[in-house]
């Protein structure tokens, strides 16, 4: 198991520095730090002093990959590459535009997003797969199948409506919860329930059909015909048998996304003014503060390729026949 | 008038073209006719198939583009506007030109807020073109309905365009993957597990924070503000398609990896057909459904993401009119006391028709050529 880990991890790191040349090839190759100070300063109108000045604040002064002026190991590390890319592996994202610090910045909305993404996670997982039971227990006939457009429907309302209507009709005309804002600790319930409940309903036809799907298929094994044969009740096939065996794939296709719920939602954060990753890196977007957006970046691919070493953890956990090798 | 053609009228006739030339091979495969006829047999795609049809109509017509001849100068010169209209704009130019001062509701008769009027005080003025506007106007007093049609277009290339755009890459790299294997098959597979690894939004607001810079730093590329606008469009789709080509690929290989076992691939191998020429004339249209059918289901994805895109401000250009910036210039407008909400409405309104039409279809096509696919 251990070598079998340590052998996943060594694999994942290639991935880990392809993803940083591609940000590096798409944050300084596609566009010289010239261009971007000439953007942030304004297009027209600025001095060759105050690009050098915007460039030597943010330390992209250097050369790119080789530093000719530098001597010993300075020569690599006293480069933007080096500089900018390579410190991310030890957690080290320099400072953003505004001058804090991006790593403490990054622990300190790591709360709030989760605070948020969690109960989303958790609920909806709970709520599709509800669901997608009843319909299967409801199986061909006109309930399963109104049930069935529903989640067409569903998938087809744009998410943004989901946020908008869901803020007018709860906070504005019925003066439930606030509309946006955050506290601290217990009293952040109530600014999180409504985002919460609208990303669950946004989420839930999707995923509910997918589900639906996933336990057809088990329906048709021939374990649950042997289970039928024996003179099993259908609910005791169904709760017993189909949606143990169901719940494999299900579960482990949910476990990739466990390690990137600390991003957060973009869209639910900035509407709901939740100050946790997802509106750190909206603000970052809109203020076109590179190194941000770079930061997340690269946290999101090392979150992800955590969630995939995760899924084939969790495979060999539920499933006896599969063995890590 | 000057017809103009944007790179994306091209690239939109030029799949318009495809989509029937493909229609045209497949109706003479006798293979695949069966499945064209449960397709048609099936009411709810015959229904969503002439819904989409309306919409493509509407965004062919507004793909006609040309800039509007002006009035000739004392010298003789032929001159034309900087504006580039298209043949919706000349047809709906009621609607285009009738525009009120603000806000007003719909089929109303008068403006939403009052004025202060010379005669009788405060009083909601008379709007210049009353019961004329079948879902009101916005802010600045255009017609909402002119702005939905309009959207259609920007809907409908990003959500075609993006697969298209991605589709060689997809096609050519899956076959490859699977049919070649070895150390090409690693270096597409590490490619397509890197790309997978980047948080997709994240990409995306990367690389269009990057063409955003590359555009304003060179703004002589671009003779009119609508060819920018163009430029940006094409960005945002080839940006969305580098991010979604990963999927496609990977079912290929797979699928690929399926077919090239099969008696046949191994007879045409064992006659001493060239590996171009199986790929050609045995695996690519043996994949093909896959491929039609992953276009279909990422269309309506992508309408959705445009308008989420758009929202966050990584999506169109703020003055190409889209369900996104029109949902965008209209955040606040349910908050106003008292509210406006017909904008949003109509955006909405004409997505979930658009969206639901693509995912209804794109169901039926999946039921009658996917053979796995239960129901």
């Amino acid at each position: 198991m251990l070598a079998y880990l340590i052998r996943r991890l060594l694999y994942a790191l290639p991935i880990l520095i392809g993803v940083n040349v591609i940000t590096f090839a798409l944050f300084f190759i596609v566009n010289t730090p010239d261009d971007m100070a000439r953007m942030q300063l304004g297009v027209k109108r600025v001095t060759p002093e105050a690009i050098e000045k915007w460039k030597t604040e943010r330390g992209y002064d250097k050369p790119l990959f080789w530093n000719t002026q530098a001597s010993g190991a300075g020569q690599v590390t006293d480069t933007i590459f080096f500089g900018k890319s390579v410190k991310m592996f030890a957690l080290d994202f320099g400072r953003a535009d505004d001058g804090r610090d991006i790593a403490r910045e990054i622990t300190l909305r790591m709360g709030p997003s989760l605070a948020v993404a969690v109960p989303v996670f958790v609920l909806g997982l709970f709520a599709a797969i509800s669901f997608a039971l009843l319909l299967v227990y409801f199986r061909a006939t006109y309930l399963d199948f109104a049930g069935v457009v529903l989640c067409v429907a569903m998938m087809s309302v744009s998410g943004l409506f989901y946020i908008i209507g869901g803020q007018w009709l709860v906070s504005k005309i019925w003066h439930l919860v606030p509309i946006s804002g955050y506290a601290e600790g217990l009293s952040a319930a109530k600014f999180i329930i409504l985002p919460v409940i609208i990303s669950v309903l946004a989420g839930i036809g999707s995923a509910a059909r997918w589900y639906r799907t996933i336990f057809l298929e088990e329906y048709t094994r021939d374990y649950v015909r042997t289970a039928r044969a024996k003179g099993l009740s259908e609910r005791f096939v169904l709760f017993r048998h189909v949606l143990r065996n169901a719940l494999i794939p299900i579960l482990t296709g949910a476990v990739v996304v466990i390690p990137t719920l600390f991003m957060g939602s973009l869209l639910i954060e900035a509407f709901f003014g939740i100050p946790g990753l997802g509106s750190y890196t909206i603000d970052a977007i809109n203020a076109q503060d590179f190194a941000v957006v770079r930061a997340m970046v690269f946290i999101g691919s090392a979150l992800y390729i955590v969630g995939l070493l995760l899924t084939d953890i969790s495979y060999t956990l539920v499933d006896p026949r599969i063995r890590l090798s | 008038m000057k017809f103009v053609l944007l790179w994306s009228d091209a690239l939109f006739f030029l799949l318009i073209a495809a989509m029937i030339a493909g229609g045209v091979w497949a109706s003479r495969q006798p293979h695949l006719r069966a499945s064209w006829r449960k397709v048609g047999q099936s009411r709810v795609a015959i229904g969503s198939a002439a819904v989409l049809a309306v919409f493509f109509a509407i965004a062919f017509v507004d793909s006609l583009h040309y800039r509007p001849q002006l009035p000739a100068t004392p010298q003789g010169e032929v001159r034309y506007s900087t504006e580039v209209l298209s043949a919706l704009d000349a047809l709906l130019l009621p609607l285009r030109t009738q525009t009120e001062k603000t806000y007003s509701a719909p089929l109303a008769t008068h403006l939403f807020a009052k004025e202060t009027l010379d005669d009788a005080g405060r009083d909601f003025p008379p709007l210049r073109y009353p019961g004329t506007h079948l879902f009101g106007t916005d802010k600045v007093g255009q017609d909402v309905l002119y702005l939905t049609l309009k959207s259609i277009r920007t809907a409908l290339l990003i959500g075609t365009l993006t697969t298209l755009i991605m589709l060689p890459a997809a096609i050519g790299l899956g076959l490859l993957a699977g049919y070649v294997g070895g150390w090409v098959d690693d270096v597409i597979q590490y490619l397509y597990t890197t790309l997978n690894s980047i948080p997709g939004v994240l990409l995306i607001a990367a690389s269009v924070l990057m063409m955003q810079v590359v555009i304003d730093t060179h703004p002589e590329w671009f003779a009119t503000s609508a060819e920018r606008a163009d430029a940006r469009l094409l960005a945002l789709c080839a940006i969305l398609g580098i991010t979604s080509w990963t999927g496609l690929c990977r079912l290929l290989r797979g699928e690929t990896l399926k077919l090239r076992e099969l008696e046949y691939v191994q007879a045409a191998r064992a006659l001493g057909v060239s590996s171009a020429l199986i790929l050609w004339r045995h695996i690519l249209p043996n994949v093909m459904h896959i491929v039609m059918i992953a276009m279909v289901m990422d269309f309506s994805g992508l309408v959705l993401a445009e308008a989420v895109l758009s929202y966050v401000g990584i999506g169109v250009d703020p003055n190409t009119i889209s369900f996104g910036t029109m949902i965008n210039t209209a955040r606040m407008e349910l908050a106003r006391e008292p509210m406006v909400w017909w904008s949003l409405a109509a955006a909405f309104i004409f997505m979930f028709v658009l969206v639901l039409a693509a995912n209804l279809f794109a169901d039926a096509l999946r039921d009658a050529f996917d053979p796995r696919a239960s129901r």
